[in-house]
């Protein structure tokens, strides 16, 4: 019993069902090969490699502690004084990876979005001007209009357009969050990497939520980890299962949902999991 | 019915533990009113001293505030005694903001090391030493500034060496543990995800530090500073050994000077109570009080101001 169970287990990573994306209309902008994370001497990520469609939405899923964060935060960077980051990270055909990598620069191009909305102690307009201002921009003009911008694409515009003065702090959850995705989407990233952006929102400010990254996937290319299933199966076209530091599966998500090629995915996606 | 009645009892009852909460309430609640009479005791009798000087003596506040030469036991060539307290006044701000200003940038720059730069070193190496330096008596301090400070004033500014000078020296080491301290809880408390909001949009560390960080601890660090301004206004013993005692208006940095604490420490030996000397002196004292309510005053807003953005 016992060895059979463990050559199932071994089976089954061998033959993860990874597909890659291969869509001409939406050629990869970021990839992950051979890479591994590991925190001290644990290693967080042992197998991740993936490959992510431009302007399309791809979910991260997966139980707690499988390493959806770390991974994610890898992409950008967010990881370099916290965990050693090996392997390649290609964006564009230039590993980003490397050390000579102008990671402030390359940050522009890989926005990210957390999971506890963190707008600073500043005004609403100064919060989105701040990265904007850290790049030089002084025009009042030009501020003024990729503030409007961000906001409209935020879907927040409307309601704060006569309080830009106001304080950030004072913004109820949903908004807060919507005002750092603005904030993310100021500088004009290429790519926009959320970590459950939604799992501190109510179920309205959710779904007005997942309505503006369906909106925002025609500009960007946006990977979310989420733990809402239908979630993902709402807004993302791609899905990839994490378990353990893993990437067990990675197909359309339409696959991932109907036709999981691994047990344990399907135990996951069904609520079965554990 | 029996058991509503049973049960009525038991809530009715006053437990072993409910009788101790009133207990521990009485203690607490004397121990507060102990401290309470205890604090308007000390500014009431400092008041009565000090007020007795304008009352009972009749010598006039303006004077006292504006005139320039202290010798409380002469009068002057209109018969008005010399109390004029505008020396030391200025001696105390002059001596309290110098040290302030130069201690600020040390501290907040080793405050920022010891935080966001370097975690590591700074709790091993830094930390055990700005307790460290906290706790050494001012004494010390006083002796090491008459050992070797004023020496190298006095060779290289010439004069005694004693002055506004040695003093903000002396200060300087002495208040900088407390406001760095101080400033690393300000830092520290500033969340995480505020580093990492900014680090995310492609902020630099410095940038993060700069424009995030500080900005974000500004009451804290303000507090900070005030705070260490409140202990280098009080600060009597090192100041004195410093300073060169002399009661009259500092000409220049360099120029022997007191501060309301170093006339306060020098002279009270030698008055008797209730004499003019006395009450002039309680005056001076009354003054340090009152700027260390001021002092308390600021912190207490800078706090409420933080609190409300
Ligand atoms: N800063 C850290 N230092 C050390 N270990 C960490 C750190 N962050 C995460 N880990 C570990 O790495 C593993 C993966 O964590 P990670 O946060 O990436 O999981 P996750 O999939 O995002 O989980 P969740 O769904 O709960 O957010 C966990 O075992 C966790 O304990
Ligand atoms: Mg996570």
């Amino acid at each position: 019993m016992f060895l059979n169970n463990d050559v199932t287990a071994k089976t089954a990573m061998l033959e993860r069902h990874i597909v890659q994306p291969a869509d001409p209309e939406h050629p990869t902008i970021l990839s992950t090969e051979d890479l591994h994370v590991y925190y001290g001497k644990k290693e967080a990520i042992a197998e991740g490699d993936l490959r992510f469609a431009s302007n399309q939405i791809t979910a991260l899923i997966g139980p707690s502690g499988s390493g959806k964060s770390t991974f994610l935060r890898s992409l950008n960077r967010m990881n370099d004084r916290i965990a050693t980051v090996t392997g390649k990270i290609m964006y564009r055909g230039i590993d980003i990876n490397q050390p000579d990598i102008d990671v402030y620069e390359m940050r522009r191009r890989v926005g990210m979005v957390f999971q506890r909305p963190n707008p600073f102690a500043k005004s609403i307009y100064d919060n989105i001007a701040f990265a904007l201002r850290l790049r030089g921009v002084t025009d009042k003009h030009e501020l003024d209009e990729i503030v409007e911008t961000s906001l409209k694409q935020a879907a927040l515009w409307n309601q704060v357009k006569d309080e830009l003065n106001k304080s950030a702090l004072a913004l109820s959850g949903g908004q807060a969050q919507r005002l750092c995705i603005a904030r993310a989407i100021a500088v004009k990233p290429d790519i926009l990497l959320l970590d459950e952006p939604a799992s501190a929102l109510d179920p309205v400010s959710t779904s007005q939520l997942e309505d503006t990254l369906l909106e925002l996937k025609q500009q960007y290319s946006i990977i979310i980890v989420t733990h809402n299933m239908q979630q993902a199966g709402r807004i993302s076209e791609y899905t990839a299962f994490f378990n353990q530091g893993r990437v067990l599966e990675y197909d359309t998500t339409s696959h991932i949902f109907t036709n999981p090629q691994v047990q344990i995915t399907s135990d996951y996606v069904s609520g079965n999991f554990g | 019915m029996k058991s509503t009645e049973q049960l009525e009892q038991q809530l009715k009852r006053h437990s072993k533990a409910a009788k101790l909460e009133i207990w521990g309430k009485v203690v607490s609640f004397s121990a507060l009113l102990l401290i309470v009479a205890v604090v308007v005791a000390i500014i009431g009798f400092v008041a009565s001293k000090g007020l007795a000087t304008f009352f009972t003596n009749h010598v006039s506040l303006w004077d006292f505030l504006s005139g320039k030469s202290w010798n409380p036991g002469v009068t002057d060539a209109h018969g008005k005694p010399e109390v004029g307290a505008l020396p030391m006044i200025v001696g105390s701000f002059l001596i309290t903001i110098l040290s302030a200003i130069i201690a600020t940038p040390f501290a907040i720059g080793t405050a920022v090391f010891m935080n966001e730069i370097s975690p590591n070193k700074g709790a091993k190496i830094l930390q055990p030493v700005t307790e460290l330096l906290v706790g050494i008596p001012s004494v010390v301090y006083g002796f090491i500034g008459l050992s070797v400070v004023v020496p190298v004033t006095r060779t290289l500014f010439g004069g005694s060496g004693f002055g506004i000078l040695s003093g903000t020296c002396v200060l300087f080491v002495m208040i900088l543990p407390t406001v760095t301290s101080m400033s690393v809880d300000a830092l520290r408390s500033v969340p995480r995800y505020y580093r990492e909001a900014s680090l995310a949009l492609g902020a630099t560390q410095w940038q993060t530090i700069y424009k995030v960080i500080l900005r974000a601890a500004t009451p804290g660090l303000m507090t900070a500073v005030v705070f260490g301004m409140a202990r280098a206004f009080g600060e009597a013993l090192a100041v004195q050994m410093v300073i060169g005692n002399a009661a009259l208006m500092p000409g220049s940095l360099v120029d022997p000077a007191s501060t309301l604490t170093s006339v306060l420490t020098t002279g009270i030996g030698n008055t008797v109570m209730g004499s003019l000397q006395n009450n002039a002196l309680w005056s001076l004292a009354l003054v340090l009080l009152l700027m260390s309510l001021i002092f308390n005053l600021i912190i207490r807003l800078i706090g409420r101001k933080g609190r409300l953005q």
